[in-house]
């Protein structure tokens, strides 16, 4: 007879594998770096730009840039760069963050080569046409308006402003800095930081010697922009927490985020702290979610996580709670905080959080992108593969007391910033 | 080339396998052939409610994410109209723990009153989350009813309001669980670093003995043809005018169901599309327009939907979008525009290829339509598409009589 209350044996995982790309240049100095892998005949080829020329003034002119990229050139048009693209079934994303711009072409193998002249012609020579601009001033405007009515945008961007100020990570925007944009600050950003000198290729799947050919020649040779430039740098100091509220009188919902600076990924503390957030508020059975989604039913979702930034790391926590029981949800978060810096984590709970950690980041390694986006996660900051196999020691070594130490070093209720949008 | 094996248990679960060497990871996906369709008036957001019940301890197992998490695994679940789908992700190595798990709460779940009361306010969050605190949020609240008059697709899957998921009884919740949760209305995808005859024994062992249930028989009010053109006009504090506008359109297995689909690409798949350059980009009257279609298994829609630029009147935006729907239901669509399409729709199967999960899920997604080995053929059904066909569907398709129009305005 079956017995259902018995759980059946398991294994912790054990060996997670991380394929590394292999590092080839184009005959400019253009570093490329290859993961050819998968079985399916597609890539995905990334042009990673650090971002450049920060100025306060100027808080769109990375991010339109990258809007407007596709958007023209001097031998084709916005229509044509789609239709070319998309004829051959590719896909071309831009996609600016807080430290880098990525264009990313996603095609089957075999179109490369009608692909890849399109882009050269979109990274080397685009003219952001004033009248694409006025129609992308218009509609980023009425998006950002349409954004400004949910709470959790508003959270999101007050959150960003109270940690990083008028910075690249921080920056207000609102639609009249849309107004501010000009043709020639485009340009001129254009020509300073899409170059060969600011670029990084990161090619993921089906991508042999003949297709790194087809590539070189493409791009290995000049490219016109060269101007010079200057990466951003940001350095941030601790600011005393604070509570940031508005008030929303008909929200029938409260977004709360919260969090301070914190370290990133090149701080030896940072695997440690990621099981401390795993067990706070990182994965469906943390304290956050047992506690204010399972037990209370405060909220639909609610988690904690570690950004790591080039500059910076910070610690956030967001969620969306019912307009009533606000206040409540914020008094069940401070009190998860002091249990993880008071007391320790029990064993049982611990060795799950193990087990689910390691699990999922051998889930993450699925195919060749994502063993190359872990390629991107250490190769950005200056890190190698140690970091990985530092990270997966530190998780199945790490103790109860060492989580309580870093709780007590970097889960502190006072010091964040604290941003309810809505009603408490 | 999705591979897969298949076979039968004698409780009529249906079992498909998909072995994938290159993977350490385990892929375990089931489907209930079970949506908010099934649901009666007055009672919706049940099928919905019920999934998040699922993971709410079962007859033997008190806790369902507690095991799952403690193996390396994770799971999350959704509900459609049409389909409730439950997976799990974990080391192939553990891949036992996913049908000990799964098998029980097939068998019974515990029916907590807790774990009720306390999905019934998450629910309630997850409501006013997505639908009412959220500008636009209640579209498709709106434009279900609208477009359908007797068909359960006139509901949302979240439900037509809150009360109704706070009057949510456990008789319901238990009758609801007899009638859909049954292993002969159910399809189980095993993928990954597996072998089928691991999971036949697995299969055998852990579901084998499940009692077959009573075969659920659907029988859903039919909708009317649509003969007279509908609209709805809403005020609400949004920035923006909006306009959505809904078309008829085949269900899932009807053979011009991809017709429809391409349809929609050419009008609406990215920056080459007609209606982003000729609407967005030309005429300047929208900031955002998409086209898409809902595929759903009944009768389904067909959508265009758009921002207004401000200063733009309704009626000049509404006409523009007839005139460029008017033009591909007269005139053929050029090869170029036609390949373009099929080529998009071939390399968004290719890399749909890349994700065990996805691959795990289209196998009992197309399993439930008839034959999971169509999936591997589907894109045969695209490229045989001829311009002809495109315009034939556009002009029966693209009638006033048979579209339901909301126009969404900005409070003045």
């Amino acid at each position: 007879m079956l017995n259902r209350t018995v759980a059946p044996a398991f294994n912790q995982v054990s060996d997670i594998n991380f394929i590394q790309p292999i590092s080839k240049p184009l005959a400019n100095g253009l570093p490329v770096y290859i993961l050819n892998a998968g079985e399916q005949e597609l890539v995905r080829i990334e042009f990673i730009f650090e971002n450049a020329n920060w100025s306060e003034q100027k808080p769109l002119q990375a991010v339109a840039v990258n809007g407007l990229i596709n958007s023209g050139t001097s031998t084709l048009t916005a229509k044509q760069i789609a239709d070319g693209v998309d004829y051959y079934g590719a896909f071309l994303q831009t996609e600016y963050s807080a430290d880098f711009t990525t264009i990313t072409l996603y095609t089957l193998t075999k179109h490369l080569s009608s692909v890849l002249p399109i882009l050269l012609s979109v990274l080397n020579e685009s003219i952001f046409p004033q009248h694409e601009l006025e129609i992308y001033q218009q509609n980023q405007k009425q998006k950002l308006q349409v954004s400004l009515q949910k709470n959790d945008y508003l959270a999101r961007k007050t959150f960003a402003h109270a940690i990083f100020g008028d910075t690249a990570y921080g920056s207000d925007i609102n639609p009249s800095d849309y107004d501010q944009l000009q043709q020639t600050d485009l340009l001129a950003y254009f020509k300073a930081a899409y170059q060969p000198k600011n670029c990084t290729i990161i090619i993921a799947g089906k991508f042999v010697d003949k297709d790194f050919e087809v590539l070189d020649t493409v791009f290995g040779g000049a490219w016109q922009n060269s101007e010079s430039f200057d990466r951003n740098h940001f350095s941030f100091s601790v600011k005393a927490g604070e509570d940031i509220y508005i008030e929303k009188p008909e929200a029938l919902q409260s977004a709360i985020r919260m969090g301070n600076l914190s370290i990133n990924r090149t701080h030896v503390d940072f695997p440690a702290l990621q099981v401390l957030n795993c067990v706070f508020g990182g994965y469906f059975g943390s304290r956050l979610m047992a506690n204010i989604r399972e037990d209370k039913g405060y909220t639909y979702g609610i988690g904690s996580g570690i950004a790591s930034l080039k500059h910076a790391g910070y610690f956030f926590l967001a969620t969306e709670v019912g307009a009533n029981v606000c206040a409540d949800a914020l008094k069940e978060i401070e009190k998860e905080i002091t249990l993880l810096r008071e007391d320790l984590v029990a064993d049982e709970e611990l060795d799950l959080v193990k087990n689910y950690m390691l699990g999922s980041m051998l889930g993450s390694l699925e195919n060749a992108f994502s063993h190359a986006d872990k390629f991107k996660n250490i190769h950005f900051f200056g890190l190698d593969y140690s970091y990985y196999s530092n990270y997966v020691e530190t998780v199945k070594n790490i103790t109860a007391q060492d989580l309580k130490e870093m709780a007590n070093k970097y889960l502190d209720w006072n010091a964040m910033a604290r941003v309810v949008v809505g009603k408490k | 080339m999705v591979n897969f094996n298949r076979f039968t248990l004698a409780n009529g679960l249906k079992v498909l396998v998909h072995e994938d060497a290159t993977t350490p990871m385990a892929v375990l996906n089931i489907l209930y052939d079970v949506g908010a369709r099934d649901e009666e008036e007055g009672r919706t957001g049940f099928a919905h409610l019920f999934e998040h019940l699922m993971f709410g301890g079962s007859v033997n197992i008190p806790s369902y994410d507690e095991p799952l998490q403690r193996v390396g695994g994770e799971n999350n679940a959704f509900t459609s109209n049409d389909i409730t789908n439950y997976y799990i992700t974990l080391p192939a190595a553990n891949i036992e723990t996913a049908f000990w798990l799964e098998s029980d709460r097939m068998l019974s779940l515990a029916f907590s009153e807790k774990s009720l009361e306390t999905q019934r306010n998450v629910v309630c969050e997850e409501f006013k989350q997505r639908y009412l605190n959220q500008p636009y949020g209640d579209v498709w609240l709106k434009l279900r009813p609208l477009a359908y008059q007797k068909h359960p697709y006139r509901w949302a899957t979240i439900g037509q309001d809150l009360a109704q998921i706070e009057n949510a009884k456990m008789e319901d919740v238990k009758a609801f669980f007899k009638k859909h949760y049954t292993p002969q209305n159910a399809i189980l995808v095993v993928g990954g670093n597996v072998k089928t005859e691991e999971v036949k024994q697995l299969a055998e062992k852990w579901f084998g003995p499940i009692p077959a249930g009573d075969k659920y028989e659907r029988n859903l009010p039919q909708e009317p043809e649509q003969v007279a053109e509908r609209s709805l006009t809403v005020t609400a504090d949004v920035p923006l005018n909006a306009i959505y506008k809904a078309f008829k359109m085949s269900g899932r297995t009807d053979a011009n169901y991809q017709v429809f689909d391409l349809l929609s690409d050419i009008l609406s798949q990215g920056q080459s599309s007609r209606l982003f350059n000729s609407l967005l980009k030309e005429q300047k009257l929208f900031s955002e327009i998409n086209a898409y279609i809902t595929s759903s298994l009944d009768e389904g829609l067909f959508v265009v939907e758009g921002k207004l630029v401000e200063g733009v009147s309704m009626e000049m935006a509404e006409k523009a979008i007839w005139k460029e729907l008017e033009l591909i239901a007269t005139e053929l669509v050029s090869d170029d525009e036609l390949t373009k399409v099929k080529n998009k729709s071939e390399s968004i199967m290719v890399f749909a290829e890349m994700s065990l999960l996805d691959k795990a899920m289209n196998l009992a997604y197309y399993e439930l339509l008839g034959d999971a080995a169509s999936l591997n053929v589907e894109i045969n059904k695209y490229l045989s598409i001829t311009a002809e066909q495109i315009r034939a569907v556009a002009n029966t398709t693209f009638k006033k009589e048979k579209s339901s129009t909301l126009y969404y305005l900005a409070n003045a």
